[in-house]
């Protein structure tokens, strides 16, 4: 017997499509078209008008054995990264036990505090650090001359201008507190209760309860800390442009380079796949590895 | 058993109402410790932003300006042409969102309450795009802007939010119609209302926490973007405030850091304020599109 669609099933599938044809065009034009076109212009020289000649592999080639720069920007990148992502998730964990406590009275209002820079992170804040890290008259060289300390010329220093740029993007981690936050909600009290009974102090119960069970979340911030952390590229921009020497140059910013400034948009695409693959497969490995560390019940 | 952990309970009792009292005092001493690293930056803004030129640069920094100057504010805003990058700055803002909010909850009303075949794989596809990598896509797009001379308008940052407002807003919007009963469609379909009318109407206004959530984080994300506006604007009557804060900075920012801190602080004190506004729905909304992301 052949089934056959009823009217009611034919009128409620039309609809269907009526409410999701913003997507479905937005996913073709948006999506799949610049998806398609972006891994032919990977093999090709073509310049800011999208036209160019077939040229193989080259453009992978070029990136690895002749672009030095590249290869810096990429160091660079993974360096931020390495040091910016961990950090990240170890503070946005002691911070959310912190506010984690239902009987203090204004626990919102600081909560929202902790939340504030994240919002407003963009070209503002990031100038804002900019003085904050001057050299001469800062605020941070201020308080290390409280402790005997001479700061460093942070910002033009090419040792100390990637550690500030990660010491202001740890200042803006407050998205990811408050996920932590969320998951912290989600452990029973019940486990800590009988830890107490059995005699657990705090350190214990943060070290066997809130850890294990915050695994899910951890995981999510260190997938989520990796895709942002690898596209890192207003905040250099805006802070050091790079400098000094390229010491804050970061792979988006050679992207952003080769094709907004030298037009090299088959170059650039190329650049920005590798970019690509390296987060996929960074992701997949976490992904991998995750069902030996990661807790879920049930 | 009970009856002496009972009475354990009680001999400690007043022992632990005062090692409760230490405890929240200490744990207000954290959380202000805390609090204040996160808000002091701003205050310091705030601070240099009404300060005379001759106590900005001074040693030790005054945290505080001994004569208060609204100078700064009106001098640094006529410095370049603030104005016009604050109204485009709005204008992609508003209209970018308008369509993210609109067009999100429109295409998840349709995957939350009708079928068809393909629905289910349409659906799965929406979720994989949310992996889809931008940096990817940047370059096409712009070769495609440039193609149609959309390049040096506001159009690249506000049209493509009409196009289904974001793999995850739909997500997101699709599990929050979801919650809802499907039996108040009934009624009103009943009453004669048509899906329109359901989605509008009846829909809409059950699910306004997710919508605010969405509408907040994407009023920050368009009015903090850098990337898109220097990529697509050229001349300086198309800046947002995020380009402009930028030349201006490039142009007096290592002479004039009480002008830049001022018109900085005008450029965040929106979203601060909206912020503030939209806090109630706002911190669980994020909580839950956090984790189910």
């Amino acid at each position: 017997m052949i089934k056959k669609y009823s009217t009611k099933e034919k009128s409620e599938a039309r609809l269907f499509y009526i409410y999701i044809s913003p997507w479905i065009l937005g996913f073709i034009i948006f999506t799949l078209y610049p998806i398609v076109y972006s891994m032919i212009l990977v093999f090709t020289n073509a310049d800011n008008t999208g036209i160019g000649t077939f040229i193989g592999l080259d453009n992978f080639i070029k990136a690895f054995t002749e672009d030095a720069l590249f290869v810096k920007s990429l160091l660079n990148t993974i360096f931020y990264v390495a040091i910016q992502v961990p950090l990240s998730i170890i503070l946005s964990i002691l911070i959310a036990i912190a506010l984690n406590k239902k009987n203090i009275k204004g626990i919102q209002l600081f909560r929202a505090a902790v939340y504030v820079p994240f919002v407003t992170a963009g070209v503002a804040v990031t100038l804002l650090w900019g003085w904050i890290f001057n050299s001469q008259f800062g605020l941070i060289n201020y308080a290390l001359s409280l402790f005997g300390i001479e700061g460093p010329n942070w910002l033009s220093d090419e040792k100390w201008a990637m550690p500030a740029i990660i010491i202001m993007m740890l200042w803006s981690i407050g998205n990811s507190i408050i996920i932590t936050l969320a998951g912290l909600q989600d452990i029973p009290k019940q486990l800590y209760e009988s830890t107490e009974i059995d005699g657990a102090n705090g350190i214990q119960k943060i070290i066997y309860i809130t850890i294990p069970l915050l695994t899910p979340t951890i995981f999510f911030n260190l997938v989520m800390g990796i895709i942002n952390g690898f596209q890192i590229f207003t905040q250099p921009y805006v802070l050091t442009e790079g400098g000094p020497n390229h010491a804050t140059y970061t792979i988006m910013m050679h992207i952003y380079n080769h094709a907004f400034k030298y037009g090299e948009m088959g170059y650039a695409s190329t650049l920005a796949w590798i970019l690509f693959s390296i987060i996929m497969i960074l992701t997949l490995i976490i992904n991998q590895t995750s069902k030996r560390w990661v807790h879920y019940d049930n | 058993m009970l009856g002496r952990v009972e009475a354990q309970k009680q001999i400690n009792s007043s022992n632990n109402r005062s090692i409760d009292l230490v405890k929240s005092i200490f744990g207000y001493i954290v959380l202000t410790i805390i609090a204040l690293i996160f808000i002091f930056p701003f205050l310091w803004m705030v601070a240099t932003s009404l300060k005379l030129p001759t106590e900005v640069y001074t040693i030790p920094p005054k945290l505080l300006p001994e004569t208060i100057t609204f100078e700064n504010f009106i001098e640094g805003w006529q410095y370049a042409d603030f104005t016009r990058y604050t109204w485009n700055t709005i204008v992609v803002t508003t209209l970018a969102v308008l369509g993210t909010v609109i067009s999100s909850s429109f295409v998840a009303y349709g995957f939350a309450r009708f079928k068809s075949r393909y629905s289910t794989l349409l659906f799965t596809i929406v979720l994989g795009t949310m992996m889809l990598p931008d940096q990817v896509l940047l370059i096409p797009t712009y070769i495609l802007f440039s193609k149609i001379g959309w390049l040096d308008t506001l159009k690249p940052l506000i049209i493509p939010s009409y196009f289904g407002g974001g793999a995850f807003n739909i997500f997101l919007l699709r599990q929050f119609f979801k919650t809802i009963p499907k039996e108040l469609d009934e009624a009103a379909y009943i009453d004669g209302a048509n899906s329109f009318q359901i989605y509008y109407k009846i829909l809409l206004p059950q699910i306004k926490p997710a919508l605010t959530t969405i509408a907040v984080l994407s009023i920050a994300y368009h009015w903090n973007d850098f990337l898109n506006p220097l990529i697509y604007l050229n001349s300086e009557e198309n800046f947002t405030l995020a380009i402009g804060l930028k030349f201006f900075e490039n142009s007096y920012g290592s002479t004039q850091i009480q002008m830049l801190m001022a018109v900085s602080l005008i450029a965040v004190i929106p979203l601060i304020i909206l912020f503030i506004i939209a806090q109630k729905y706002f911190v669980e909304g994020i909580t839950m599109s956090g984790l189910k992301g």
